[in-house]
């Protein structure tokens, strides 16, 4: 089945809050060979400025996943993640997420364009606070390649 | 800070190793499980060398040069990447990424240099358009 482009410009409604610990904010930065000690020791955090350690540059694609999952996921959209190759990312931090956030995202379909058969479908995850401040922006590109390739 | 610094200093170097167990912990840390970062035979089946490193896994290793130069990884206002070639990661052994950080363009006004990385295996570039915005303390 090939991917749905009716599916570009949607909205979907806020996801359920992600709450951030320092144990997960450890064991990511420790995944990625982050060893800044603002990541996994509050008192040099705090003297940096943050109220709690604050997560890699990276981290967001964790909150942002959860909510690209009800694009992927969704049988009628059409999109076989075994043919899906990751084309770009990018993260816009609006401030450092640390731990204690309790993190609420609604996911846009920003664009779907076919061409020669490749689908390239853009997300933007728009990251807030649970009152609505906006911490960061995740634009995510994937590449659907065609059946038979 | 940004007086002394001028477009097109090298800041950073850094080499990172990965190997499977690193994939397995990136999967377990960051929840994506695709099969490709830890089976041979699924990544071979759909037309892969082997199994290769997530692509967020190299963004992540890469950004962690940047922070730690900048002294505050809250300091990345903003990082984007284009993933360009795949990164296979042998077993046994492992793949080793080079990561070089050299200033791209300086905005005093704002406080912030964007900084560019290359970051290649074997000499081959595995991301392009690799550019962190930092806010310079």
């Amino acid at each position: 089945m090939p991917v749905d482009v009716g599916y570009a410009g949607r909205q979907y409604p806020p996801t359920a809050a992600y709450e951030v610990g320092r144990q997960k904010l450890q064991e990511f930065a420790d995944a990625v060979g982050a060893s800044h000690e603002a990541h996994t020791d509050p008192s040099v955090a705090r003297t940096l400025g943050y109220p709690d350690v604050i997560a890699p540059p990276t981290f967001a694609v964790v909150v942002a996943q959860r909510a690209e999952a009800q694009l992927f996921e969704d049988p009628a959209a059409g999109i076989d993640f075994s043919r899906v190759v990751h084309a770009d990312e990018r993260f816009t931090h609006h401030r450092p997420i640390h731990a204690g956030d309790r993190l609420v995202t609604v996911l846009h379909v920003d664009s779907i364009t076919v061409r020669a058969g490749l689908a390239m479908i853009t997300t933007r995850a728009e990251i807030g606070s649970e009152d609505g401040e906006p911490v960061c922006t995740v634009v995510s590109t994937l590449a659907v390649r065609p059946e038979e390739s | 800070m940004t007086n002394e610094l001028a477009v097109g200093d090298e800041v950073a170097r850094r080499e990172i190793t990965v190997d499977r167990a690193r994939l397995v912990r990136y999967a377990g840390a960051s929840g994506d499980f695709n099969p490709i970062h830890w089976n041979d035979r699924v990544a071979t089946a759909v037309g892969l060398p082997g199994v290769i490193a997530h692509g967020m896994w190299t963004m992540g290793a890469a950004s962690s040069v940047v922070a730690d130069w900048i002294g505050d990884p809250g300091a990345v206002l903003d990082y984007q990447v284009r993933f360009t070639r795949p990164v296979p990661v042998p077993d046994p052994g492992a793949a080793t990424i080079e990561v070089t950080a050299v200033v791209g363009a300086l905005d005093p006004e704002a406080g912030t240099a964007r900084i560019d990385l290359t970051v290649a295996v074997d000499g081959v570039r595995v991301l392009g358009k690799a550019q962190a915005l930092v806010r310079l303390s």
